[in-house]
Parts: structure tokens; sequence; C-alpha cells
């Protein structure tokens, strides 16, 4: 009687959540943003600034969006998020943003 | 050494890429459209990548195709911020505090010990097919694959609550899990519902998707389950319960995931202000899941469509497919009812035209709600509900 109550705590104790220790491995992306080509903006900002919460895919999937919006995008980064964009970069972020969605409107999708 | 070599080989060809060439193309307006769909993320397989850090991983329409439950390893996986890649369940406890009798912090042993609950019901993302919006709108681009089916299991949320004693006066119950900001100033993710909805009974804490335990990614040890709402509410690595005596102002009931309050949750695009409201139930929607959008087959005169369909915060009464791009509807016969909060199975044959057609299928919900041919619009990119088109061309 006893070994068999013994054996329901066992079993009742191997129905309980898994006692191990769950692990995973993320892969990880450190594909900079491209460049854009001669004379096009430099993406140096973009990389430094916007690379350490997101991969740059979050970017890169994007649609074509208008300078405003793609200023209105560093903004919410910055102001709600708390992203720790350097402010004087903004410009050249947008710059680079912006030309990237002329260089996907031009290629049609 | 060989392998690195030959992938150095490979890659100055042109040839090799970190996807190993598979990818999907998403059809998104405008685009861009093309994806890798990945084998990368432990537990996961075939997987279209949205991004790599925080995951954003969507689950291809032809894994719907298989089953109404979507198999643990294709389920959608969505953070916004840094997660815990270990977990030790030994050490895990749930706090739940705030305006209660008795703060608890609960082990999964714990939890384990209420009684047991299950429910099959949808897990959606608010922004599910945002890419498909048009005008287009910022944000997460998926097409339809943030979503998923399954079979929670674990305990109910009004059973936990009672073991604690929620006090007079309380009024929401807010949930936030493990996951957290790489700044401290930074809003942490919390969602909050109404007591009254936390004590409906149907609110649940699973430990266990479709008979196994959580995949990490998808929020193990224990997640929030929320039937009929969309997935922002169903907080992964849940590890703090508070009972509230006001309002929730946090980032993310009061300034994210809004929608317009007007009926459907549309607004004319480009409209600044206007009322808004935190989203909270799912409209219906059906999907084809065996015809792939954009492809082209050989003709033929009986087409079998079929795909999978939900009532959003109801059950599926009625699905009907259209072969002629809706001028023509014809009641497909439904699968089996696994609950109102479920995927449905619908199955019909067509008589499809020759030549380029559009496929359709539309959903009416046990509650009377018909899915309509013309979409609505917000800058959010969400609730997208009307029917959706499958284009094929029959050669």
């Amino acid at each position: 009687m006893r070994v068999t109550l013994a054996l329901v705590a066992l079993l009742t104790l191997g129905a309980a959540p898994a006692p191990r220790i769950v692990s995973i491995d993320l892969p990880f992306d450190a594909t900079p943003f491209p460049e854009l080509g001669a004379g096009a903006p430099s993406p140096d900002a973009i990389n430094n600034n916007c690379l350490s919460c997101h991969s740059a895919e979050m970017v890169l999937t994007q649609p074509a969006l208008t300078r405003a919006e793609w200023a209105g995008e560093v903004t919410k980064m910055r102001t709600v998020y708390k992203a720790p964009v350097v402010e004087t970069d903004d410009a050249a972020i947008i710059d680079w943003l912006v030309a990237n969605s002329a260089r996907l409107a031009k290629a049609g999708g | 050494m060989i392998a690195r070599r030959r992938f150095l080989t490979l890659a100055a060809a042109g040839l090799a890429t970190p996807a190993l060439g598979k990818s999907i193309d998403l059809r998104l307006p405008g685009g861009p459209s093309a994806r890798r769909l990945t084998d990368a993320f432990p537990g996961k397989r075939g997987m279209i990548l949205q991004r790599t850090t925080p995951p954003l991983l969507e689950t291809p329409l032809a894994a719907f195709d298989t089953g109404i439950f979507t198999p643990n390893d294709r389920f959608y996986v969505r953070w916004h911020w840094p997660f815990p890649t270990e977990i030790d369940p030994r050490a895990f406890r749930l706090t739940v505090d705030g305006h209660v009798a008795t703060p608890l912090a609960l082990s999964l042993r714990d939890i384990a010990a209420l009684p047991h609950f299950e429910i099959a019901a949808v897990n959606q993302c608010s922004g599910n097919s945002r890419g498909v919006f048009e005008p287009r709108v910022a944000g997460a681009q998926w097409a339809h694959g943030a979503m998923g089916n399954a079979v929670w299991a674990g305990v109910r949320l009004k059973d936990v609550l009672a073991r604690a004693g929620v006090k007079n006066g309380a009024a929401r119950v807010r949930f936030s899990g493990l996951d957290a900001p790489p700044l401290p100033e930074s809003p942490d993710f919390a969602k909050s519902l109404s007591v009254d909805h936390a004590l409906d009974g149907e609110v649940m804490l699973a430990t266990h998707m479709n008979g196994e335990p959580l995949p990490l990614m998808n929020g193990f040890p224990l997640r929030l389950v929320v039937p009929g709402w969309f997935s922002t509410y169903w907080v992964k690595m849940l590890d703090r319960i508070e009972v509230l005596s006001g309002a929730d102002d946090n980032y993310w009931m009061a300034k994210a995931y809004l929608v317009p309050s007007a009926p459907g949750g549309g607004i004319a695009p480009g409209t600044k202000d206007f009322p808004r409201q935190p989203i909270s139930t799912m409209v219906p929607r059906a999907f084809i899941t065996n015809v792939i959008d954009g492809s082209r087959r050989h003709w033929q005169s009986a087409l079998p469509v079929g795909g999978i369909a939900f009532g959003g915060n109801a059950g599926v009464a009625r699905v009907e497919v259209s072969g002629d791009g809706g001028a023509t509807w014809r009641d497909a016969a439904l699968g089996r009812d696994a609950g109102r909060y479920s995927f449905r199975r619908f199955d019909t044959i067509i008589a499809a035209p020759r030549g380029a057609t559009k496929l359709m299928a539309r959903c009416t919900s046990t509650a009377g709600d018909i899915q309509p041919l013309t979409g609505i619009w917000n800058p959010g990119g969400y609730l997208r509900g009307q029917v959706e088109t499958v284009a094929v061309d029959f050669i």
C-alpha cells in the first residue's frame, strides 16, 4: 500500500510542469543597412543608431513611406520607446530612409 | 572547415545566402514582398522571417491547410522586447498582487493544482494582414499568417484570482511578462482587462498548447489566453497579475493598440484627429488555404476550394465561396465544430472559369456578422476583416 502511494505521488509529480530548465539559442542577424550607391545618402548614421534594439529587417520590410512619415517613426522611437538615437543624426537617418523608399518605389515592389 | 570553405566558394559565386535560397512572395501592394523562409529558430520550421530581433515569425497560409489546429512548430511568433531564452520552471513564480486580500507568489506546481481548463481558440495579432492595407501603413508588415489556432490547457484566471481574493472596488486586472525593454525607461509591456472580463471563466492561464508545454517563443511557461480577443492581450511568459482599483494608463493600453472608436474601427485615410479606444474583439475571417494567391494552375472543371474560417468573438455559422470574383457564391460544407473560438474547416467544389479569376471565401459568424467585400482603413493597420481575394490563373 505504502509503495502504491509512493508510486502515485511520483506519477502525480510526473504530470506537473516539466521541472527541467528550458533553454534556447536564438539566431542573430547582424546584417547592416546597405549602401544605396554613388551619391546616395550614407547608411552610417542609421547603422550607428538603429540596430541596438531591432535587426535591420524591421526597416527593410516597410513600404515606401514619405519623409514626414519616416521622421515620425524616428521621433516615435526616441520619445516613446526611448531609443538612444543621437538627435544630430536624425537628418542623416531620415535621408537614408527616404532614399531607400525611393529605391523601393522605383522598383515597383 | 570544408563546409566553411564550400560556403565561401558558394558565397563568392553569389549562390549562398543565410536563407539558403528559400523565399516566399507575400504579394504586399507596392512591396517589398519577398521574405525568407527560415528553420533557424529553435522549435520552429518553415516560418516567414519578418524580423530576427526581436523575433517576428509568420505562418505561411499553406500551413493552415493541414488541419484546424496550427502545429506548435508552425505557430507564429511576435515579441516587442527581448525575453529570457532560459527559464527554470522550478524557480518561476507568478505574482498576484495589487487590490487583493492576499498577495500571492504561485509556483507552476501551485497553478497546476487548480482545476484543469482547456479551450480551443484562435490567437491573432491585432496587426495581422497589415501589409495588405492600402494605403500602406508602418508597422510589422504581416500578410495573413500572424494567427494560429490551438487547444490551450491550464487553469481559469478566475480560479487564480479567487485564491488572491479580489477586493471591492477593483476595476482592471493588468498582466505583464518576463520580456523587458533593453533600457529601463522604455515602456514595459503590460495589458489589462476589466475585472468582469477577467472573471468570466473563459480567460485562462495556459501552460500547454496542443498537448505540449508552450514553446518558449510562444510564452513558456505561462501565457494569458483571452478567447475572442486579439493577441495583444494574450501576455506571454506571464509573471505578474496586478489588480487595479482604477483605470490602466500604462502606455500599451492608453497609447498603443488603439483603434478608431467609430463602428467597425475604420476612418478615411489621412484623418488625423479622431476618437480612439483600445482594440478588443476579433471579427469574422475566412481564408482559402488550398489555392495560393497569385498561382497558375491547370484548369479543371470541378475545383476543390477549402480553407479555414473563424467567427471572431463568436462561432462560424456559414462560409460561402465564389469562383468569379464575388459575382456568385455557393455555400461550403463546414467541418467539425471545435468550439466557438476555434478555426473551422470549410470545403466545397466550384466550377472554375478558364483564364484569370479571383477566388473568395466569406464567413458569417453565429452572431450574424458577415465579412464585407470592401475593407476599413486605420493608421495602425488593425482589425482587417474584409473578404480576401485569391488571384489564380487557370491555364
